[in-house]
C-alpha cells in the first residue's frame, strides 16, 4: 500500500462557460522512502495537486487516500489531526514565525497538537540534530540565511515523525547551493521513510527525484523511468 | 577539450612522469574523461617538439621518462587559461532542427515531440544528480564537472519550454500559416 494515492482526482472551478479544469483525471502512488517530483509550467495544476494530496482543498472527484484512509470519509477533526500528525508542508516562503527561534517553530507543530513543552523542545532538539541544523536552534528566522530558513522548515514539516512531506517550490527563492542542501534534506528525510512529493519546474531540483512526473493543463501526460546506474554515464563520455 | 593545456597545468606544478600524468589529469577532471596512455604520448612529444616541455634526457622512453614545463609552456598556458573559449559558433544542435524540421509537418504532435525530448533530458540530470548525491563519496572536482552538465542539460530543457511557451500562444497563426503552404507549393509545381 502505498502511503498516497489519489485515484481519477478532478477539480472544478467555476462552471458553465467559465468552468477551468485545474486538475484532471489524476492517478498517483507515492511509496514511503521515495521522493516524487511534479514538473509542469506555471498554471499546469503542480499546486492545486499539492493542495489536494494534502487534505487543504476537496477534489470535485476522485479519492485521495493517505495509509490507506479514504480523506473523503473523514471528519474535519480527523482531517485536521492528519495535518497535524502525519502532513508537512513546505513552502517556497518558508513561512516561519518571526518572534519564535528555529527550535520554537520546530517544536511549535507539536505543542499545537497537545504535546508538553517538554516533550515537544526535545523532539525539535532531536530533529534539529539530525538534519544538521542544531546550532541553529536558539536563533530567530532574521538571524538565519534563506538556506537555513528552508532547512528549518523541513525540520518543523518532518518533527512528530510525520511522514508525507508535501513541498511547493521548496527552493524557489534560494541559490543553487542552497537549493540542493533543500533537496539533500528532503533525500534523506526520505531515506529515513518518509515520503515526499516536491512540486517545481526546475529540471535540477526535478532530478533529485526518483520519479519525474509531468503535468501540463491538469493532466499527467508523462513520467520518467527509474534510470539505470550513474555509472553508465561516465563509460559513455567520449575521450578528450 | 585541450588534453594539451591540461598536461601544461599539471606540469606547472612539478615536473612528472608520464604515466603519472595520465593519472593526475582523471583525477583532477573528476575520473569522467578517461585518456589513454598513447595520447598521454603523443601529447607530449609534441610538446616537446613546440619547446613547451622538456623531458630528462632524449633517448629514454615509456614510463620512467620524466617531464618538466618550459618557460614557453608557462606562458602558453598562462595565455590558454585567460583567453575566453570561442563560443561564437553557435554548435550544430541536432534538437533544434528537429523541432524546426517537424513545425513544417503536417500531423506532427508537437508538444508530444517536446516531452519525448523534455523526459530523456530529466532521466539524464537524474542520473547525474546521482553521482552528486552520494556524500560518502563526495568529490568535489567532480562535482563541478556534473554541475557543467546539469547546467547544460537544464538549458535544454528551458529551450524546450520557451518552445512549449511559444508554441501555446502563436500555435493558431503557425497552423494557418503551413496550411496556405501546400498551395504554395502546388502553384509553383503547376508554373514548372
Amino acid at each position: 500500500m502505498s502511503l498516497l494515492e489519489l485515484h481519477q482526482v478532478s477539480k472544478t472551478y467555476g462552471a458553465g462557460p467559465s468552468e477551468v479544469h485545474a486538475v484532471a483525471d489524476i492517478d498517483l502512488e507515492v511509496d514511503r522512502g521515495s521522493l516524487i517530483a511534479i514538473m509542469g509550467p506555471s498554471g499546469s495544476g503542480k499546486s492545486t495537486l499539492l493542495t489536494i494530496s494534502g487534505s487543504l482543498e476537496e477534489p470535485t472527484s476522485g479519492e485521495v487516500l493517505i495509509d490507506g484512509d479514504s480523506l473523503q470519509k473523514m471528519s474535519r477533526n480527523d482531517k485536521a489531526r492528519l495535518r497535524r500528525r502525519t502532513i508537512g508542508y513546505v513552502f517556497q516562503e518558508f513561512n516561519l514565525l518571526a518572534g519564535l527561534t528555529a527550535l520554537e517553530n520546530v517544536s511549535l507543530p507539536l505543542e499545537l497538537d497537545g504535546v508538553s513543552a517538554k516533550k515537544a523542545r526535545l523532539a525539535g532538539i532531536a530533529v534539529l540534530e539530525d538534519l544538521g541544523l542544531a546550532d541553529r536552534a536558539t536563533r530567530y528566522p532574521d538571524q538565519l540565511s534563506g538556506g537555513e530558513r528552508q532547512r528549518v522548515a523541513i525540520a518543523r514539516a518532518v518533527i512528530g515523525g510525520r511522514h508525507l512531506l508535501l513541498a511547493d517550490e521548496p527552493s524557489g527563492a534560494l541559490d543553487q547551493a542552497n537549493g540542493e542542501a533543500v533537496m539533500r534534506m528532503l533525500l534523506s528525510a526520505c531515506k529515513k521513510g518518509v515520503a515526499a512529493v516536491v512540486v517545481t519546474h526546475d529540471a535540477q531540483l526535478a532530478s533529485w527525484a526518483d520519479r519525474v512526473v509531468f503535468l501540463r493543463d491538469g493532466r499527467i501526460v508523462d513520467q520518467t523511468v527509474p534510470p539505470p546506474s550513474a555509472e553508465s554515464l561516465v563509460q559513455n563520455v567520449p575521450q578528450p | 577539450m585541450s588534453v594539451k593545456h591540461a598536461l601544461l597545468g599539471l606540469l606547472s606544478e612539478q615536473p612528472k612522469y608520464g604515466h603519472q600524468l595520465r593519472q593526475e589529469f582523471e583525477v583532477k577532471t573528476g575520473d569522467v574523461w578517461p585518456l589513454n596512455v598513447g595520447q598521454v604520448y603523443t601529447t607530449l612529444q609534441r610538446l616537446e617538439r613546440d619547446g613547451l616541455v622538456e623531458s630528462d634526457e632524449a633517448d629514454s622512453e615509456g614510463p620512467q621518462k620524466w617531464f618538466r614545463i618550459t618557460a614557453a609552456g608557462e606562458q602558453e598556458l598562462a595565455r590558454w587559461l585567460m583567453t575566453p573559449t570561442d563560443l561564437t559558433v553557435p554548435p550544430r544542435n541536432e534538437l533544434v532542427i528537429k523541432v524546426l524540421v517537424a513545425l513544417d509537418i503536417p500531423g506532427v504532435d508537437e508538444r508530444k515531440l517536446l516531452q519525448i525530448h523534455r523526459r530523456y533530458l530529466v532521466e539524464l540530470m537524474q542520473q547525474w544528480t546521482r553521482l552528486k548525491d552520494d556524500e560518502g563519496q563526495y568529490d568535489f572536482r567532480l562535482a563541478l564537472v556534473v554541475d557543467a552538465e546539469l547546467f547544460r542539460l537544464d538549458s535544454v530543457i528551458r529551450w524546450l519550454d520557451a518552445v512549449d511557451g511559444r508554441l501555446k500562444r502563436e500555435a493558431p497563426a503557425l497552423r494557418a500559416a503551413s496550411a496556405e503552404l501546400p498551395i504554395l507549393r502546388r502553384r509553383l509545381a503547376v508554373r514548372k
